[in-house]
């Protein structure tokens, strides 16, 4: 299968990127690790007239804490991501989601940036993101007074199925999240048919320990069980000023499956799929906990 | 019709081809260039048989545009072998790493990644590694062996490595 016809940029730098964006209007697309944009092109869904390539551009792929937040740039591939030690140490949750994202080769290629911004609700990072409370850095074109660069925060940034704050001219720069304080953990947990599917449903759990061992502060989302990723907010409170107990966890583990909205298909009916985000959310607190509770 | 002229360095030979813009890196790799190891199964990102090194890096190349690889070097199958075959295509050899041989070179640059970044894999690493690339003959067993037979040998004799 061969793409449509299409003119292939690659600018210089990210205000160029930018630039061009803003000429060629709405039929222009960011080209960045291409894994879900190339194959939708393939198929036909997708036919952007102008494809701007943004690999190479510099500066664009760290993975770096600077000022109370760990930055990861745009084009950090899935496997950077899963082979940083900064991540691996500090930030579990996100190599549990790049690990299940599609496959070690696809990896090499997908950007996180692109994994966000593609915005697709079935995609692991959103609801990772959504968990652990992150910003989104984009840049539009420059004018006076301002250098087209605005923070969204996440909640904000999904808007529909495949759609997002994202103007046509803007592109998505960095993600960052605030650095954890004091006993915290979290955790992604997926359940796919196989390596490469999407999730049949996926649950980020974030949590907070204070010195009694009450729960602080809880960020819980969902994977693919709803038109953009799903943030479960009574889950979340359920959690905060009590003990990660049994109960409790029960608890907002049946709020979470009912703050889903899943679709039946061929990955399974509703009825399985809000079972799945019960059982899985419970597991998720669970070792988010064991997590917060190994930095006493 | 957007066309460009680029060069890509394959298996150390620069290649020069006009090219349009949605070409796939696998068509330059099998058309233009005539590099017929490198094959298409699926062509919609899932079975890994399209799989190369760009620039020392595992792709699948039904996924990258050839405009992309301008100016990168690539690795395929037929860059493997050098005064010998590598270790890599020996393994699938005497451990009966391949049936229909569909997957192979796929599997083969694949586990070329996996070994260049850790050469002394468990066998869960190589199962890990390879779980990009599909295989509906040999259950993977032979492949996973397949594999560790070339990790042994590549760190008793370095220097008998193939290709970069």
């Amino acid at each position: 299968m061969i793409p449509g016809s299409f003119d292939y940029h690659k600018p210089e730098s990210l205000e160029d990127a930018v630039g061009l964006l803003n000429e060629l209007g709405d039929d222009a697309k960011v080209l960045a690790g291409g894994h879900s944009l190339i194959p939708l092109m393939k198929l036909r869904l997708a036919e952007p007239t102008h494809l701007v390539d943004i690999n190479g551009l510099e500066g664009l792929d760290y993975i770096k804490e600077e000022g109370g937040y760990l930055k990861i740039g745009a084009m950090v591939t899935e496997a950077q991501l899963e082979e940083s030690d900064l991540i691996a140490e500090k930030y579990p949750i996100l190599k549990d989601t790049s690990k299940v994202i599609a496959d070690p080769l696809v990896r090499n290629k997908a950007t996180v940036g692109g994994n966000i911004a593609h915005g697709d609700p079935a995609n692991d990072h959103p609801a990772t993101m959504m968990a652990m409370n992150a910003e989104v850095v984009v840049k539009g074109p420059s004018a006076p007074m301002t250098d087209g660069v605005r923070t969204v925060t996440i909640d904000e940034f999904f808007v529909g199925p495949l759609m997002t704050a994202l103007s046509h001219n803007e592109i998505l720069m960095e993600i960052r999240i605030p650095e954890p304080d004091g006993m915290c953990g979290a955790a992604y947990l997926k359940l796919e048919r196989k390596v490469g599917d999407y999730a049949i449903a996926g649950v980020a759990v974030s949590i907070v320990v204070d010195g009694e061992g009450n729960c602080s502060n809880a960020g819980i989302a969902l994977t693919n069980v709803g038109p953009t990723p799903v943030r479960a907010t009574q889950a979340q409170e359920a959690l905060i000023g009590k003990p990660l107990d049994e109960n409790n966890i029960a608890e907002a583990a049946q709020l979470a499956a009912d703050a889903s909205q899943p679709v039946g298909d061929h990955r399974g009916s509703e009825e399985f799929k809000r079972a799945i985000v019960k059982t899985m959310t419970a597991r998720a607190i669970d070792k988010a906990k064991t997590r917060a509770e190994g930095k006493k | 019709m957007a066309t460009r002229s680029i060069t890509v360095t394959i298996n150390g030979e620069a290649r020069t081809a006009e090219v349009e813009d949605r070409l796939l890196l696998v068509h330059l790799i099998r058309d233009n260039c005539g590099l017929t190891g490198t094959h298409i199964g699926c062509d919609t990102t899932h079975c890994g048989a399209c799989t190369v090194l760009l620039d020392g890096i595992a792709i699948k190349s039904c996924t990258v545009f050839a405009v992309q690889a301008d100016g990168a070097e690539v690795t395929t199958i037929e860059g493997m072998e050098g005064e010998a075959l590598h270790p890599l295509q020996e393994g699938f050899m005497e451990e009966h790493g391949l049936q229909c041989g569909f997957c192979t070179p796929g599997m083969i640059m694949s586990s070329k990644h996996l070994l260049d970044k850790n050469p002394n894999p468990t066998e869960d690493d190589i199962r890990w590694g390879i779980s990009g690339n599909l295989c509906r003959c040999t259950g993977y067993q032979n492949i996973v062996k397949a594999v560790q037979y070339a990790s042994e040998k590549l760190q008793e004799t370095p220097a008998e490595e193939g290709a970069k």
